[in-house]
């Protein structure tokens, strides 16, 4: 065991753990981290896109040497059948900005990088150390944690559950419910290496401009489901993810849907000629709102994945992971510098917090989202990018028939695929999921 | 006892006329100490790419270095391994050595973690562009200053290879630089007399297995898949954390001649590094189609293209 | 860099290197039998000696007088023009404290230009204690060895892997040693009743001055030993047999064939097989005249060792798979499908022609 006694133990080196651990011991605390992965970031996966506001209340000089990819100066929406896609991209020079709003990284990289500032910062990170329970005292509170190592019990204040989507440390301590199929998208993504210059030339960027491509359609097989394509410095990020409750007996697999969407024609030419480097796999918490486990309790707080803390809609994450990373550390902080115990009567104050940012009022906004795609899944991301690219075909292609019977022929085609009370309750039920 | 090592000592000097002056020294030191107390026990390491993980870029043909990870030469590990045995056995430390840049400083604490007592790290930009001979010079004078300063060892283990020079030529180089005894391909240590300070192994040679028996001091290099690398405890893990990674320049090292060192004492030159040449011909593919018997077609090509090969193989089959 | 740093890279020899000529090949005997690696290196070394103008020897350590007269008249047949040679007891079993000495003394008299070992355990334990007694260069593992315009020795070998190759010169020392693993070369011809010199040295050393002892030996049962190295047809399994289970279709094969099997590196890290069934650049180089690569993607590091291969067939899933770049036929099939079939076509064919004959 460890002789030291510590004022909080992190389990995890993700994006929250490290934003949690980072946070408190800039405060003055003393933390250890425990990761399971070889190394920090071992067993992280993202696709990934680093959203500077969140980084920048942690360490707001992030800038100057985190290792950063290129900043987003284009978002390419697309809807995509077999054989197309229709496409809302916007573009702003405005985003070449002094300090840019959001970047694709590489996580390995990121990852060790962010670990470095933590460990600078004073926390004690040990890695290959997997946290197997959770030590109580008479009262039930959590005063440690056991380890796989020999002798490996520790001993903290507070423990801070930063394992991630399928932590096992709070499932086995009933401190969370185990996830459900139904509450987590599998998501699988591949990095394609290529020149600088090649990708520059293919997405028209200068500098350290990037790309960003958000796609759905038919491309899930009428799961659930996106997919996405990132610009990194000199590789591509492609990836693609669905609800695992989806794959179920349809004999469909993760890496099948990124291969079709690999070599679908509208994505096929921005890969060409680029070497495939690494494989990665992660599940990915979608439930929303309505899946998050009790967030604290005596001796023990939960942050990012572990809580649930994914909007899928907007595709955030990291953002929440650290956010909830930060607010906990602040939270267990304030505690010490009142010398109030962490008991869960004053971890409430983690929950105030996070009900008072925008982690928990965008996902209370989302909240029935997964429910609505749930049962329209089908038409979603089948029926209405068929109806859509097949209007966009009827209305630009020029073949001597008049505008107005192309308006009826598009408007019959929605009315026949859907039926009108189909369309207006789609319309009425995302509404009401959305607002 | 001393009177046989003296007069090893003194035979080995006339024979070997290149024996730095200063293995003399070492050697006496070590005979007059008391050799049945603990064991002191140095392990080589070398922190490498993960060759495995290595790409050269289709375009450019040069090493993509991005995000390579580096990690303990595999090899490594199981000499760290045996050491630690042979410590928990006869109580004692494990030094482990490294000569690197300072970011080597990773894997060295890593050892720390497996359990190794101390870990020293030879930095300097003299080392720079060394080949065997130059690494085997700096790592010897390393350990001859860590006997100096921390005990003699009777035994110094090395792994068999590292897995980016693939030379396995340090380890003898050490050997011959200390005049220790030199034990390679190590498989098994059976016996192990710390009083009468001997000891026998099992050596892989060629189409066998040479049992060894000799004095120490020795250098053993370990082979691969003897033992398996321990986890350390929580304390070890925690105690790496901070332990104090022992720091030795060329000259904290001892090392008074730099023209031994690196690129300059380096008796080889890499003259040009280039990719391999791409084959002209690739394969001719086979069809593979339903209703195709693709398997008896590949045979019957096999023997077209090779008509010694059908008769060699049907001589096999009437031998049978 | 200054400029005496930059003093190696250029080529002046030193005076009292310059009477340093011919080329030698260290013989691996041992229990009566030479390793084939040193008549690969005689072939070798006759190339690079005639390219210098120079003689070849072979120089022959052992302990009884026969198997070393054999030896050496084995390495008059193999294109060695004279051999030196060392008789002793102590010579019997090779240890490195008489090898190495008796080598070096060789040298230090007798002054070869180039020095060439096999890259086995034995030359491998022998070569790094000589090249640090004689403080000059040594090329390990080398794929390639040739005369440079200077007249130097250039030795090619792999780096990074096998994903990139380098040329390691020793311009201003000498010898210039280098080791080649078996297989690498090619096995020159056997020219029977070919003759030559042979000039006998002592060791100068007793058994009471060699520390090491060898106790013993135990030399391996013939059936355990993988003879992958030196076997005429190879059949090799990669990850895409996807189970250990799979990987006996590779064995059935083999035994149809009378062949070796063998696998790729990520098979003995998984512990499918032992790492001396290992085919590769960190395992075996094998040179057969028919090499069956199963779910082997072909990676740099793979290839380096099977490229000596008369045929090489590759069966991949993956139509893109590396391997189909330097194999001669290939089949785009699930190896755990097509094998079973191919052993089956071998073996009914086999059978039939058996029969008949």
């Amino acid at each position: 065991m460890i002789e030291d006694k510590f004022d909080a133990i992190v389990v995890g080196a993700g994006a929250s753990g490290n934003a949690c651990a980072y946070t408190m011991a800039k405060l003055g605390l003393k933390v250890l981290q425990l990761e399971r992965g070889e190394y920090p970031g071992s067993k992280n996966v993202q696709g990934a896109i680093l959203y500077a506001d969140a980084l920048e209340k942690i360490i707001p000089d992030f800038r100057d040497d985190a290792p950063l990819e290129r900043h987003i100066i284009e978002q390419r929406q697309w809807t995509m059948t077999e054989t197309s896609h229709v496409g809302m991209h916007y573009r702003d020079d405005s985003f070449n900005e002094e300090r840019p709003n959001r970047y694709t990284i590489v996580r390995a990289q990121f990852d060790k990088w962010f670990s470095r500032k933590v460990r600078d910062a004073g926390v004690t990170l040990l890695c290959e150390t997997t946290v197997t329970e959770l030590l109580r005292d008479g009262q039930g509170k959590v005063i440690g944690v056991r380890t796989d190592r020999a002798d490996g019990l520790a001993y903290a204040n507070v423990v801070v559950l930063a394992e991630g989507v399928n932590g096992l440390v709070g499932e086995r301590s009933g401190l969370r419910p185990v996830v459900t199929p139904e509450s987590v998208a599998l998501a699988v993504k591949e990095m394609h290496f290529l020149p600088r210059e090649v990708i520059d030339e293919r997405f028209n960027l200068k500098g350290n401009e990037g790309v960003v491509i958000e796609a759905m359609g038919t491309i899930t097989n009428g799961m659930t489901g996106t997919a996405f394509l990132y610009t990194n410095g000199e590789s591509i990020s492609v990836g693609i993810g669905c609800i695992v409750s989806d794959f179920e007996g349809t004999g469909q697999t993760p890496y099948g849907l990124l291969e079709a969407f690999k070599n679908h024609p509208s994505i096929k030419p921005l890969l060409a000629g680029s070497e495939c480097k690494e494989y990665a796999a992660h599940l990915i918490p979608e439930g929303g709102y309505n899946s998050i486990p009790q967030l604290y309790g005596d001796g023990w707080v939960v942050v990012g994945d572990a809580g649930q803390f994914v909007n899928a809609v907007h595709r955030e994450g990291s953002n929440l992971a650290m956010t909830t990373g930060r607010i906990a550390g602040e939270t267990i902080s304030w505690l010490k510098t009142r010398r109030d115990p962490a008991t869960a009567a004053n971890l409430t104050e983690y929950q105030r917090r996070l009900e008072t940012s925008f982690v928990m009022k965008d996902l209370k906004k989302y909240k029935n989202i997964p429910d609505f795609l749930h049962k329209s899944g089908a038409h979603v991301f089948t029926l209405y990018p068929r109806l859509i690219a097949q209007a966009a075909q009827t209305w630009f292609r020029v073949d001597g028939k008049d505008k107005r019977a192309k308006e009826v022929e598009i408007f019959n085609s929605f009315r026949k695929g859907r039926s009108l009370p189909g369309l207006l309750g789609d319309a009425f039920k995302l509404a009401r999921a959305w607002r | 006892m001393p009177a046989f090592y003296l007069r090893r000592h003194l035979a080995r000097c006339l024979l070997f006329q290149f024996c730095e002056p200063e293995t003399t020294e070492r050697r006496r030191r070590w005979i007059s100490q008391e050799r049945d107390r603990v064991m002191h026990i140095a392990v080589c390491m070398k922190q490498v790419p993960d060759s495995g993980q290595i790409r050269v870029h289709p375009v450019t043909n040069t090493i993509m270095r991005q995000g390579v990870p580096t990690i303990i030469n595999p090899y490594d590990l199981f000499a760290l391994e045996e050491a630690l045995r042979l410590r928990d056995k006869f109580g004692g430390e494990v030094t482990v050595l490294t000569m690197g840049p300072p970011m080597a400083e990773d894997s060295l604490r890593k050892t720390l973690t497996f359990g190794a007592d101390r870990a020293v790290l030879l930095t300097d930009r003299f080392f720079a562009g060394s080949d065997t001979l130059a690494t085997s010079f700096a790592l010897a004078a390393a350990l001859e200053k860590i006997a100096r300063e921390f005990g003699e060892m009777p035994v110094i283990f090395t792994g068999k290879q590292t897995i980016d020079g693939d030379t396995a030529q340090v380890g003898p180089g050490i050997a011959k630089r200390l005049n220790l005894n030199q034990l390679t391909y190590v498989s098994r240590i059976n016996e192990l007399d710390t009083a009468a300070g001997t000891i026998t192994v099992e050596r892989r040679a060629e189409g066998g297995v040479q049992l060894l028996s000799t004095k120490m001091p020795v250098l053993i290099t370990m082979l691969e898949g003897t033992n398996e690398i321990r986890r350390g405890s929580l304390a070890d893990a925690y105690r790496a954390v901070s332990a104090k990674i022992v720091t030795w320049s060329a000259v904290d090292a001892g090392i008074t001649d730099i023209t031994k060192c690196g690129l300059r004492g380096s008796p080889t030159i890499v003259k040009k590094v280039f990719a391999p040449q791409a084959h002209a011909e690739k394969a001719t593919m086979l069809p593979v189609e339903d209703g195709y018997d693709a398997a008896a077609a590949l045979m019957n090509e096999i023997f077209k293209r090779q008509p010694a090969l059908e008769a060699d193989l049907m001589r096999f089959a009437s031998g049978q | 860099m200054s400029e005496s740093s930059r003093a190696s890279t250029r080529k002046e020899l030193p005076e009292h290197f310059k009477a340093y000529k011919h080329v030698w090949v260290a013989i691996e005997l041992e229990h009566g039998i030479v390793h084939p690696v040193s008549f690969e290196l005689l072939g070798e070394g006759r190339k690079l000696a005639d390219k210098r103008g120079a003689e070849l020897a072979g120089v022959v350590l052992g302990g009884d007088a026969a198997s070393v007269a054999e030896a050496a008249q084995s390495c008059f047949e193999y294109g060695a023009d004279l051999v030196y040679t060392i008789i002793d007891p102590v010579l019997t079993h090779y240890r490195n404290e008489p090898y190495t000495k008796g080598l070096t003394d060789l040298v230090n008299t007798h002054k070869p230009e180039i020095l060439l070992l096999g890259a086995t355990n034995l030359g491998r334990d022998l070569a790094g204690s000589v090249a640090t007694t004689l403080k000059t260069g040594l090329t390990a593992d080398c794929t390639e060895l040739a005369i440079d315009e200077e007249g130097s020795l250039a030795a090619t070998r792999p780096t990074f892997g096998g994903s990139l190759l380098c040329t390691i010169m020793t311009l201003n020392f000498r010898p210039q040693m280098a080791t080649v693993r078996p297989r690498v070369l090619v096995m020159p011809p056997h020219q029977e009743g070919r003759s030559g010199r042979i000039i006998a040295r002592e060791l100068g050393m007793s058994e009471d001055d060699i520390i090491t002892k060898v106790i013993t030996f135990i030399a391996d049962r013939d059936s355990n030993k993988a003879q992958l190295t030196y076997a005429d047809i190879v059949v090799a399994g990669g990850l895409g047999l996807r189970s250990v289970d799979n990987f006996q279709l590779v064995k059935t094969l083999a035994e149809v064939l009378g062949a070796e099997y063998g696998g790729s590196r990520p098979l003995v890290q998984k512990g499918w097989i032992t790492t001396d069934r290992q085919i590769g650049q960190t395992g075996k180089t094998i040179r057969p005249k028919l090499y069956i690569a199963a779910g082997i993607s072909g990676a740099i590091q793979h290839r380096v060792g099977v490229e000596g291969a008369d045929m090489i067939i590759a069966i991949n899933t993956d139509p893109k798979a590396q391997i189909f770049e330097f194999a001669h036929l290939g089949i785009v099939a699930d190896a755990v499908e097509f094998l079973p079939k191919l052993t089956e076509a071998f073996r009914s064919y086999l059978s039939v022609n058996r029969l008949a004959g």
